[in-house]
Formats: structure tokens, C-alpha cells, sequence
């Protein structure tokens, strides 16, 4: 792992360096060390309380760290106001609870940071907002609001919201969690489209394994706030090296 | 086992929940102590409204030259309700002090003012920002120029001579207004991250709202003038109302507040995880909720702001009730109809008041987007 603090390389989109995180004493991160490759897909999993969100959310620097290194496209994240607004605009974020704003309606959810961030004219905007819903399958919703759709379809709004961006790396925290099991399939569908197209550097925390099974170039599993295992999904499911891993995995397969 | 292929229909609800008799059965008779207590306030109404209502209108008298005219041939008052001793003094009560032959200054102003705003309750109108804009930066300056006059030829009407209701409604509205703007900046501060912003705002609040209002009002005309430099003078009303948007400024924030810590997290993590900065998240996504959730709170604090402008008479400056009670009050020719007057002032903040918490209503329920997050 030594070697990873030596090298920052422009090709990484994301390199975490021995990051460490503590919420006042309880210490949530330990040493985390990653490297994920451009257009790389990547799938963390690992019980509740793991420290799996707290990575990702660090990433966009909702969560502070307080030890070592995040660097996003070569560039450490320092706090900064200015280059956070920047930063955040090439990471795109999809929430556990989709966190529309339910004040607006669905094209003015997927059309609001391109106006007010990029600067992109509203009608450009609508154009790319209903090609995203297109891609989403719901573009007869464009305007509803928020609390008149089914969870898989918010979920799937706030998907497209996150790519109208036009994001270089996307961060998906939980997506599926909150649904009913009959909406899940929606969501992972659409999850499953945009990995495969490629390009798209994706991180996922989820419980989804057969969703890690099809598109994950790696599989990461963490436990009490350590990267445990982490392997490429056919070795990580049929293989799994340390006893916390294969103690998981029997877990949750078996239910 | 059980299974079933047949989907059954939807009937109509059972009617028996329905009419009037069934109304008045479950809401006013459903059981002896109920049934007491109805027929006890019908008998207080029964005694009360009539009265009333012959007082007030039936042997009302509604114009006269004098006041002789309300009064029996032995100098007694007649039974019913003078209401021309506001019919008689309308104007006065109306304008204050203000010079007649200026007074269409005022009303073009508030005439200006309500054509601007009716067409921002139109879905349709175009732009309806910029008019909104132009409604709350630009034209106060026109009506500011229009009414106390000094440029364009407009003979000057210094700010004593503002009374009555037009008086007591550009406090209530310049009132509302800035109270809102600080209020709102206010209740920002106080959640911020910034150890400096956050303790001024608290210390603020927790000043204003700790001293009465009438001590306010004191302090800005009796005390304030001691420390200035002598021979500073510095305008009777500007003081007033800024002491009324500092008062009520504190109360809009801890309203506002409220309403700021009712957002979810996940709305202020979604709108800085698309690269909002903190201003665009808080006008276009934070506000707007927290604003909507509070529109009952701020709609009390106004209705009191608008009561409160009353409080204005002990520095001299007289609004709708403090020309009715102490000039009209005073006057010879009028002596004796002070009821009529406190009637008709209670009736004219009520009718404001009450529309404003009408449109209040209407208000919520046309923002009402369903469920929130």
C-alpha cells in the first residue's frame, strides 16, 4: 500500500491516500487507501457501521477528513470553497433517500444545477434534462413533482439529475436501500445501462451483489472502518480470501 | 387454500354520514350536557346580535353636517350609532395632517402600488420576477418622492403630517418588508458555521427581543437624540420604523429559523453535492421550503407588526387609532362618540388582518407540492 502514497497519477480519477476519519473520538476511517481508474466501476460493500458511505461522502467532502489524502482527477481536495463548487460539479452524487427538492418540479430538479452552476441557457438545459429522463424512462413525468412519483422513479429522477452534470464519476450511496423490493430492479436496470456504456467512473456502496456480479471491475469490503478484501468480483464471490469476507458473504447470500 | 381470480369492484361510500339533520345530531345534540351548552349560547346570541345589529345599522345615522344631529333635543345621544362622526371627519382619518389639495400624492402612490402587484397574482404574467423586483427596490422610491414631495416641483410634506391609515400602512408595509429581509439574513447567521457571524446574530436577536417594543420606540425619539451630535435632527418617522424592523426583525428570524431546521439534511447534502454554493442553495433550494413551512408563523409575527404600528402615538406621530381617539376624540364638535371611532378602528385592522390571514391560506395551499422529502 506504501506505493500508492509515492505515486499521484492524472490517470486516476480518484486516489484516496491513507485517509482517516474520526467522528470526535470514535475513529470511522482507518488508513484508507485507493486507486480507481478512469471509467473504472467500482462496488464497496460491508456491513452496516463499515465506514462504506463515510468513504464515498468524504470523496465529495460532504464528510471531512482529518488525516492523509483525497485526490479527485489528480487534484487534492483542500476544503476550498471555490474548488469544492468546481469539484463537485464532476461528481455527481445519487443519495440513499434521493433528496429530490420537492418544491420543484421534476424538469426543474434536472434543470437546476446546469442553469444556476454552469450557466448552461434554460433551454439547452430542458433539451439535455428530457434526454436524460428519456435515458431514465420517464420522461412523461417531466412535470410532476417529486412527491407524486413511486420511490424506483425518484430514485431514477435523481439519477438523471445527477447526469445532467454531464459528471466525470459518479458516487451512488445506497441507491437501492429505501425502495420496495418491486422498484429495485428499476433502479438497478438503469444503474446497470450506465455502466455498461462505459466511460462513466462509478462508485457504488451496495447490498446489491448481483448488480457487483455484472459490471464491478472491483469488489471492496470493509469492515469497521478498514478496507478488508478487495478483488475483482469473480475472485471476490468465489474466493473470498480473509474470514470477515466470507462471513459476510455467507450471510447475506443464505437470506 | 384460497385463490381468486375475480377482481371485486369499487362501490360508493355509504351515504348514511350525510345532511343536515345528521350534522346537526352529531355537532350540537349528541347528548344532554352538548345539548345544554347549544341551547345556552343560542339564547346569548339571541340576546346579544339583534342589539347589535340595530346599534350598528338599523338606528345608525351615517351622514351629518354636526353633531347635533346624533343627539336628542335634550342633549342626550340617540340610541343608535353615529357613524357620522367618521363619514364627517373621513378624510382626517384617512390622511392625517396631510394637506388636502396634496392628498392625490398618496393615493396615485397606492393606486400605483396595487396595479403593480395585481398582476403578479396572474400564473400567466411574464417576467414576474423583474415586476416583483421592481414592486419591492424601485418603487418604494417613487412613492417615498410622491408622498413627502421636495423634488419635481411637489411641494414638500414633511413626515409629521403623515397620519391615519395611510400612516399606519406604510409603517406596516416598510415594516414587513425590511423585517422580513433582516429576519431572514438574521436567522442565516444564526445557523452559521462561522463562530462571529453566528454569536452577533444570536446576540441580536436575543437583545431585541428582550425589550418592549414601546421601549423601543422611546429610546429612537428620546434617548437616541441625546447622543447625537447637537443640532442633528434626524427624522421622527425613519426612527420609528427602523426601531420596528430591528423589534420585529428578531421575532421574523426565530420564525424563519424554525423553518430552516425543519429541511431535511439530505436537501442542504443534495444541493452542495451538485456544486451549489452556499447562496444559490439556500435562494433556490433552501428558502423557498423552509419560507413555505413557516408562512403561519410569519403571518403572525406581521398581523402583530401591523397591530403594533399603533404604538407609534407615544412619540407623537399619529396613525388610524391615534387619530381617532386623541385628535377627533378631542374635538369639541364631536365630543361623546368615542365608541363609534374605536369600533371602526377595530373593524379596520380586523378587515386587514383577516385578509391577511386569508391569503395566507390561499397562499399555502397553492404552494402545497404534495409530500415532503
Amino acid at each position: 500500500m506504501t506505493d500508492a502514497q509515492a505515486s499521484t497519477n492524472e490517470d486516476y480519477a480518484i486516489q484516496l491516500i491513507n485517509m482517516n476519519k474520526w467522528y470526535g473520538d470514535f475513529h470511522v476511517l482507518k488508513d484508507i487507501n485507493l486507486n480507481v481508474k478512469e471509467g473504472e466501476r467500482i462496488v464497496i460493500c460491508g456491513p452496516s457501521g463499515s465506514g462504506k458511505s463515510t468513504v464515498i461522502r468524504c470523496i465529495n467532502h460532504l464528510e471531512e477528513h482529518q488525516k492523509g489524502q483525497i485526490l479527485v482527477n489528480g487534484e487534492e481536495i483542500t476544503g476550498d470553497v471555490k474548488q469544492l463548487e468546481r469539484l463537485r460539479t464532476d461528481v455527481g452524487m445519487c443519495f440513499q433517500h434521493f433528496n429530490l427538492f420537492p418544491h420543484l418540479s421534476i424538469l426543474d430538479n434536472l434543470t437546476l444545477a446546469p442553469i444556476w452552476v454552469k450557466k448552461t441557457p434554460k433551454a439547452e438545459a430542458e433539451a439535455i434534462a428530457m434526454k436524460y429522463l428519456e435515458r431514465v424512462k420517464i420522461p412523461d413525468q417531466a412535470n410532476k413533482y417529486p412527491g407524486q412519483l413511486s420511490g424506483g422513479q425518484q430514485q431514477r429522477v435523481a439519477i438523471a439529475r445527477s447526469l445532467c452534470m454531464d459528471p466525470k464519476v459518479m458516487l451512488f450511496d445506497e441507491p437501492t436501500s429505501a425502495l420496495d423490493p418491486e422498484m429495485i430492479s428499476e433502479v438497478l436496470d438503469v444503474m446497470i445501462e450506465l455502466a455498461n456504456e462505459g466511460g462513466m467512473t462509478m462508485l457504488c456502496v451496495t447490498h446489491e451483489m448481483g448488480f457487483a456480479k455484472k459490471v464491478a471491475d472491483r469488489v471492496i469490503f470493509m469492515d469497521a472502518g478498514q478496507i478488508i478484501e478487495e478483488n475483482n468480483p469473480e475472485e471476490f464471490f468465489n474466493n473470498p480470501q480473509s474470514e470477515r469476507t466470507q462471513l459476510f458473504l455467507s450471510q447475506i447470500i443464505d437470506h | 387454500m384460497y385463490v381468486t381470480d375475480k377482481i371485486l369492484p369499487e362501490l360508493p361510500a355509504p351515504s348514511n354520514s350525510k345532511g343536515i339533520v345528521h350534522w346537526l345530531k352529531t355537532n350540537l345534540f349528541n347528548g344532554p350536557i352538548n345539548t345544554i351548552f347549544t341551547l345556552l349560547a343560542a339564547f346569548v346570541l339571541y340576546k346579544v346580535i339583534p342589539p347589535a345589529i340595530e346599534w350598528a345599522f338599523i338606528d345608525a345615522i351615517w351622514f351629518a353636517d354636526s353633531s347635533s344631529e346624533c343627539k336628542l333635543a335634550n342633549g342626550d345621544r340617540k340610541d343608535g350609532a353615529c357613524w357620522a362622526f367618521i363619514t364627517n371627519r373621513f378624510d382626517q382619518i384617512m390622511y392625517g395632517f396631510y394637506p388636502e389639495a396634496e392628498r392625490w400624492r398618496p393615493n396615485l402612490a397606492g393606486i400605483m402600488l396595487v396595479l403593480l402587484t395585481i398582476p403578479l397574482f396572474f400564473e400567466k404574467t411574464p417576467k414576474k420576477a423583474w415586476l416583483g423586483g421592481f414592486i419591492l427596490v424601485i418603487f418604494p422610491f417613487i412613492a417615498f418622492v410622491l408622498i413627502r414631495g421636495g423634488y419635481f416641483g411637489l411641494e414638500q410634506v414633511d413626515t409629521g403630517k403623515w397620519g391615519g391609515l395611510m400612516l399606519t400602512l406604510i409603517i406596516s408595509l416598510v415594516g414587513i418588508l425590511f423585517a422580513l429581509l433582516f429576519g431572514t439574513i438574521l436567522a442565516l447567521g444564526r445557523r452559521s458555521s462561522m463562530p462571529i457571524v453566528k454569536s452577533l446574530s444570536v446576540v441580536f436577536i436575543e437583545f431585541w427581543r428582550g425589550v418592549p417594543l414601546i421601549t423601543v420606540l422611546f429610546m429612537s425619539s428620546v434617548m437616541l437624540p441625546l447622543f447625537l451630535p447637537e443640532g442633528t435632527t434626524f427624522d421622527k418617522l425613519a426612527r420609528a420604523m427602523i426601531g420596528i424592523i430591528l423589534f420585529q426583525s428578531a421575532y421574523v428570524a426565530e420564525v424563519v429559523r424554525g423553518g430552516l431546521q425543519a429541511i431535511p439534511k439530505g436537501q442542504y447534502e443534495a444541493a452542495a453535492a451538485m456544486g451549489l454554493s452556499y447562496w444559490k442553495s439556500m435562494f433556490l433550494i433552501i428558502l423557498p421550503q423552509a419560507m413555505k413551512l413557516v408562512i403561519p408563523g410569519l403571518v403572525n409575527t406581521f398581523i402583530a407588526l401591523f397591530k403594533d404600528t399603533t404604538l407609534v402615538l407615544i412619540i407623537g406621530l399619529f396613525d388610524l387609532l391615534a387619530i381617532i381617539e386623541n385628535v377627533l376624540g378631542a374635538d369639541n364638535a364631536w365630543l361623546g362618540f368615542h365608541t363609534e371611532g374605536l369600533v371602526f378602528a377595530a373593524f379596520v385592522f380586523w378587515m386587514f388582518c383577516f385578509s391577511l390571514s386569508r391569503y395566507s391560506m390561499a397562499l399555502e395551499r397553492k404552494l402545497d407540492t404534495g409530500h415532503r422529502n
